[in-house]
């Protein structure tokens, strides 16, 4: 079993401790009357699904319940980072591993 | 190809059965086919088959990225069947159902097509409720799916237990007579013989790395590990990697991928006669005939190409399977494995053109795909070879994601595909 690092918790608890949340960092729009058909399935529907490393949302729901986010890779599933939500996405995480 | 038949069977006997050719020889790539399609499962192996045997195109390559009979289609549960409730799911998987028939004689291979019928069970009403409206809706559409008893469900599949003490009684079932299951790998390899033995080119163990577009944007060719080759058409059935094909052609798809997990127990003499799904306690079995109870249910809860899965989902489905069979709590499983299963928003697939010229996709199966097979591959090839969609899948189509018009099975309670 998978463990993962809740950044509130700051602990590493087992995976059925979480529930996944999908792709991270997708914005609601500001003013969604003002969007177009194209734009609102790119906002509900299109995702990246990215082979590789995949931000996403979990949540701690039989611990403190609340959000956060990782990126994993999703080739060997090693989550290479956790953070708290309202964080920007780590910039440098590398196919070795770790926040550089 | 040489065919299999009594006589050709007698002949090789006195030969030491040294005369039967390769299914698929090792074949280097030309510089560019007519059809390229990308992925070497059933689906993508079929539509090669039926472009040639159908439509007359038998310049294609298939292209695949590991081994034939790696993917999904050695990964899946083998289930067949057409009881879906909308009127364009009903006739697109009736359509392969229709083709599953007869699928033996046409390849001259042995699919081990077997008519056991898809027994779901009702635990609860609106189980009741659902099944008896997904009945009326079918068999207005010409597939057929029956209300069956608890006694009825009994007498069909006896290992059930119908007692109303149990964890989840039944309280009846719909029964597609029709469904079942058939032999994967034979699947794989016979489209495999039938396309070469029509002129297509197999080309495994060989990643696509890049597709070319053209300044009018449409497709000049693939690049891959072996090199360039071009194409005046492409097709991708890539399953689980099909949003990584896409991006290679610049378009970003309503999929993702998860890993579906299934097992097999150790061999047992004959005692489950049919295949039976509970949606509510989300889990399905049926007996393989080396003897092997064949167990699935729902997918892993997070997007990976790592093609397998979480122990805790497998402990799920082992636990569902026990409260409605205890006659299984004793034994022993041989083996699992994970399939990676690209899911749409509405769990209907994408079958048709794409909006660059020249490409058209077969995706988005999700946990359905294996029943499909003859039916999606003859689709895709029909929809290359007229560039355009057949009337059976032109609702299945990428625009559905922005105009709306969606055909929710998801939303339609099947669960378990």
């Amino acid at each position: 079993m998978i463990l993962i690092h809740c950044p509130y918790c700051e602990e590493d608890r087992p995976e059925v401790e979480f529930t996944y949340g999908g792709e991270a960092h997708i914005a609601r729009p500001l003013d969604p009357s003002a969007l177009t058909d194209s734009e609102w399935e790119g906002y509900l529907y299109i995702r990246s699904n990215t082979r590789g490393l995949h931000a996403e949302r979990w949540r701690h729901a039989h611990g403190c319940a609340r959000f956060f986010n990782a990126v994993r890779d999703t080739v060997s599933d090693r989550f290479e980072v956790t953070y708290k939500t309202g964080e920007a996405r780590p910039a440098r995480i590398t196919q070795t591993g770790g926040a550089a | 190809m040489k065919r299999f038949s009594g006589l050709n069977l007698i002949a090789e006997a006195m030969n030491g059965h040294k005369g039967w050719p390769e299914h698929w020889p090792e074949k280097a790539p030309k510089p560019a086919y007519d059809v390229i399609i990308i992925g070497g499962g059933g689906h993508g192996l079929g539509a090669a088959y039926y472009l040639a045997a159908k439509y007359g195109i038998t310049n294609v390559a298939v292209i695949e990225k590991g081994w034939i009979g790696g993917g999904n289609g050695g990964r899946n549960t083998t289930i067949i069947r057409s009881n879906y409730l909308y009127d364009e799911s009903a006739h697109l998987y009736d359509h392969a159902v229709k083709m599953w028939d007869g699928l033996s004689q046409e390849l001259n291979y042995n699919v081990m097509y077997s008519k056991r019928g898809v027994l779901m069970l009702a635990h609860n009403v609106h189980d009741i409720q659902s099944f008896k409206r997904h009945i009326h809706a079918n068999r207005l559409n010409g597939v057929d799916n029956e209300w069956l008893t608890p006694e009825e469900c009994k007498a069909y599949c006896p290992p059930l237990d119908i007692s109303p003490n149990a964890r989840h009684p039944v309280l009846g079932g719909a029964l597609q007579r029709r469904g079942g299951t058939a032999r994967h790998d034979t699947v794989i390899w016979g489209y495999a013989r039938g396309a070469v033995a029509r002129g297509v080119d197999i080309i495994q163990n060989c990643a696509v790395t890049g597709i070319r577009r053209g300044p009018d944007g449409a497709v000049l060719g693939v690049d891959t590990e072996k090199g360039f080759i071009g194409a005046k058409k492409i097709g991708v059935s890539a399953a689980g990697n099909t949003s990584v094909v896409m991006d290679m052609a610049g378009l970003r798809f309503p999929l993702e991928s998860y890993p579906l997990q299934a097992l097999v127990s150790e061999p047992v003499k004959p005692i489950f006669p049919c295949v039976v799904m509970s949606n509510t306690v989300h889990a399905y079995i049926s007996q393989s005939d080396k003897g092997e109870l064949v167990i699935g249910a729902g997918t892993d809860q997070y997007v990976s190409y790592s093609q397998r899965g979480a122990l805790h989902i497998i402990e799920h489905t082992l636990a569902a399977i026990c409260e409605i069979f205890p006659i299984f709590t004793r034994m022993r499983m041989l083996r699992s494995w994970g399939g990676i299963v690209d899911v749409t928003p509405d769990r209907s697939p994408i079958l048709g053109k794409t909006p660059v010229p020249g490409l058209y996709v077969n995706c988005g199966w999700g946990t359905g795909g294996f029943k499909a097979t003859p039916g999606a591959a003859d689709l895709l090839a029909y929809t290359i070879a007229h560039d355009a969609p057949n009337a059976i899948n032109a609702a299945f189509n990428l625009d559905r994601f922005r105009t709306g018009r969606f055909i929710d099975e998801a939303a339609a309670a099947a669960v378990a595909h």
